[in-house]
């Protein structure tokens, strides 16, 4: 007894295909929402956790595990203090320690930050499953006035190795404390790699020294003007760093190494490890994270409802199909079947259309969210985790549908084969 | 038929109420329709005819007395196969509104056929097809073989009740009941239908229970039953 019911649904919807056609729309979008959500969540947590792999310890003055990593590595927000270029010293002169890239920030370049670093940052700066930095175009810095941008900073300024640029005193969008007077020349552009890299303007740290010989407290000295050529003249090594990255001969000793360093008798330090404290910082992220997706449920549960209301309204005017059908031979139970397949094919059909849409979305808009912020979106067919949350709105299809198949098998049971209406 | 064909309909000792009705509103000692029997029943409206015909249908339970449709007491059966039986054994015409109004006229008559497989067999005993023999009945009813994959509801009304007809008639169900399907016709057309109506039931050997209000159309019929006659309680529901 399927059949007759096969095509009767089948027929039924394609005579309602305008109001069908809306409804599985509206379910689409609100499905191609939650994946979307879903997808965005899952990327940006892969992106976000692997920012930085390869460093077993990070090492800055002592504050918050989660600030120090933010501001070192994802350049938000400031350091509170420094790390006395001496103790950076000591620390790579560890046995255990392999090598050490030590970072100062505080400056910026219309609106990225400048990182003053040494060349090893490019051999050992690991990003994702190992992956290291890459240049499109030019070479790591070498002179002090050189500098490195990343593939953001290039591609928003239209920069090309052997362009002059000029590093802004402190770290917001908008600074009038410019070093004009000590421009750097682009010789390197990195490879996109989805990290905070991409949006970072790399120099010596002998440049960010340099441009802040004739600065004190954030302001330049008066009457002291020292020209690019004569700084050279100056020591320019380091009197302190913001944070330094550091990796292990043997990953083994990273929590001998890391108590060390938080027991440093010379100023107090923090070493933290980057994974655990990237799991930590998530954890702060993933309650808003958590609410778009609940918001993005209701969504979906706002969409069924919808569905709900268009066959649940349909109802009323089918009463005399549904005595009809009762005539014929059909039974409550399958004319309760009949408008519970409808629903449930307009629902599975929203579901269908919802990951198309979701694709063509992610093919469109996927390279404009990564160049602007960062966001690598994966195409491709829908994850575990997402399957489980079709899953979840098919069966919230399925339990939707129940409610017009009991209406319509009440009406019958009312009806019978008489048509009152 | 032969006298040893069971009574198409057989009522005995019907009492009928509604749900939270006080008094009855159908109350028989006996009716019955011998197989192949053509009768007219004739009744005011109100007097409790579309409740009769629920109970033949078996959608409705009468509170005492037995129902029988070819020798099948409906009672004695769950209701599941009663919507089997009712699908196998019984065609309806109704007033207005036969059709269901995104099929196509085919697809209607062929409801009956999806329905039951006993009436796909019937069909298929005959040696022809569900489709042919829609187009077959189609033909004897006058419909223009055109008008067959038109939906249903861009059909005229006069179209639409010999689709019904059609469907009633398919895969020869020994008992058909045409609940007032001439009152939306103008007269001549009611003519017309009521003799395609009646000849089609003759060749298809059907028992035809006839109900109208209209007694001038009850000169073609075997038999004529007012139901005011056999129904006790005055006046019906």
């Amino acid at each position: 007894m399927k059949a007759p019911l096969w095509h009767l649904t089948w027929r039924s919807i394609a005579n309602r295909r305008l109001t069908a056609l809306l409804t599985v729309v509206s379910v689409a979008l609100a499905v191609a929402l939650l994946l979307g959500v879903e997808r965005l969540r899952h990327d940006a947590r892969e992106g976000f956790a692997s920012t930085i792999s390869g460093t077993d310890l990070m090492v800055g003055a002592r504050s918050g595990p989660v600030q120090l990593l933010l501001y070192s590595v994802f350049h938000i927000g400031n350091a509170t203090n420094n790390v006395s270029w001496q103790s950076v010293r000591d620390i790579a002169a560890l046995p255990e320690v392999d090598w050490l890239v030590p970072l100062s920030l505080g400056d910026s370049h219309r609106g990225f930050r400048v990182v003053g670093t040494t060349d090893d940052f490019f051999a050992h700066y690991r990003y994702g499953r190992g992956h290291g930095l890459a240049f499109a175009d030019g070479r790591p810095f070498g002179d002090v006035f050189e500098a490195v941008v990343g593939a953001e900073v290039a591609a928003r300024f239209g920069y090309r190795v052997g362009q002059s640029i000029v590093v802004s005193h402190g770290a917001g969008e908008a600074t009038f404390a410019e070093h004009d007077d000590k421009p750097f020349t682009i010789v390197g552009v990195l490879e996109r790699s989805g990290t905070p890299v991409d949006r970072s303007v790399l120099v010596s740290l002998e440049g960010i020294e340099a441009i802040h010989v004739d600065w004190a407290g954030g302001a330049r000295l008066p009457g002291v003007n020292i020209s690019a050529e004569h700084v050279r003249k100056f020591d320019l090594s380091p009197k302190s760093v913001t944070a330094a990255l550091v990796g292990l001969k043997s990953r083994t000793a990273v929590f001998r190494v890391q108590r060390r360093i938080n027991d440093w008798p010379a100023e107090p330090l923090l070493a933290v490890l980057p994974g655990a404290t990237l799991q930590e910082l998530w954890n702060v992220v993933a309650i808003a994270e958590r609410a778009l997706l609940a918001v993005s449920a209701l969504v979906v549960a706002v969409g069924l409802a919808g569905l709900v209301a268009v066959v649940v309204a349909s109802l009323g005017e089918r009463r005399r199909e549904l005595a009809i059908l009762r005539a014929l031979g059909a039974s409550p139970g399958q004319v309760f079947r009949l408008l519970a397949l409808e629903s449930l094919l307009l629902g599975l059909a929203g579901c269908v259309l919802g990951i198309m849409l979701l694709s063509v979305a992610v093919a469109v808009a996927g390279p404009w969210l990564e160049t602007r912020y960062g966001l690598p979106l994966s195409a491709g067919w829908p994850s575990a985790a997402e399957w489980r949350l079709l899953g979840a709105v098919l069966s919230a299809a399925l339990l939707a549908s129940l409610v017009p198949a009991w209406r319509a098998y009440r009406y019958s049971l009312a009806d019978g084969m008489t048509i009152r209406i | 038929m032969s006298a040893l064909a069971p009574p198409a309909v057989d009522l005995q000792g019907i009492r009928f109420a509604w749900p939270g009705a006080a008094a009855p509103c159908l109350e028989m000692a006996a009716f019955a329709l011998a197989a192949g029997e053509r009768v007219f029943l004739h009744g005011p409206s109100g007097s409790g005819k579309t409740t009769l015909l629920s109970l033949v249908g078996g959608v409705l339970d009468p509170q005492a007395g037995r129902v029988a449709v070819h020798g099948q007491v409906l009672g004695e059966l769950r209701a599941g196969a009663r919507d089997r039986f009712r699908a196998h054994h019984i065609g309806f015409v109704f007033q207005l509104f036969n059709l269901i109004p995104y099929l196509s006229a085919r697809d209607n008559i062929l409801l009956p056929c999806r329905f039951s497989a006993l009436r796909r067999a019937r069909v298929q005993e005959a040696g022809t097809t569900p489709s042919a023999e829609a187009a077959r009945l189609a033909q004897r009813l006058d419909l223009d073989a055109a008008l067959l994959d038109r939906p249903a509801a861009e059909l005229s009304v006069g179209q639409q009740q010999r689709v019904a007809a059609a469907r009633a008639l398919i895969g020869r169900p020994s008992l058909v009941i045409a609940d007032e399907p001439t009152s939306a016709l103008d007269a001549d057309r009611q003519r017309g239908f009521l003799d395609l109506l009646l000849a089609e039931c003759a060749d298809a050997r059907a028992a035809l229970l006839f109900v109208s209000h209209d007694a001038r159309l009850a000169e073609h019929f075997d038999r004529r039953v007012a139901l005011g006659e056999i129904n006790r309680v005055g006046g019906g529901a």
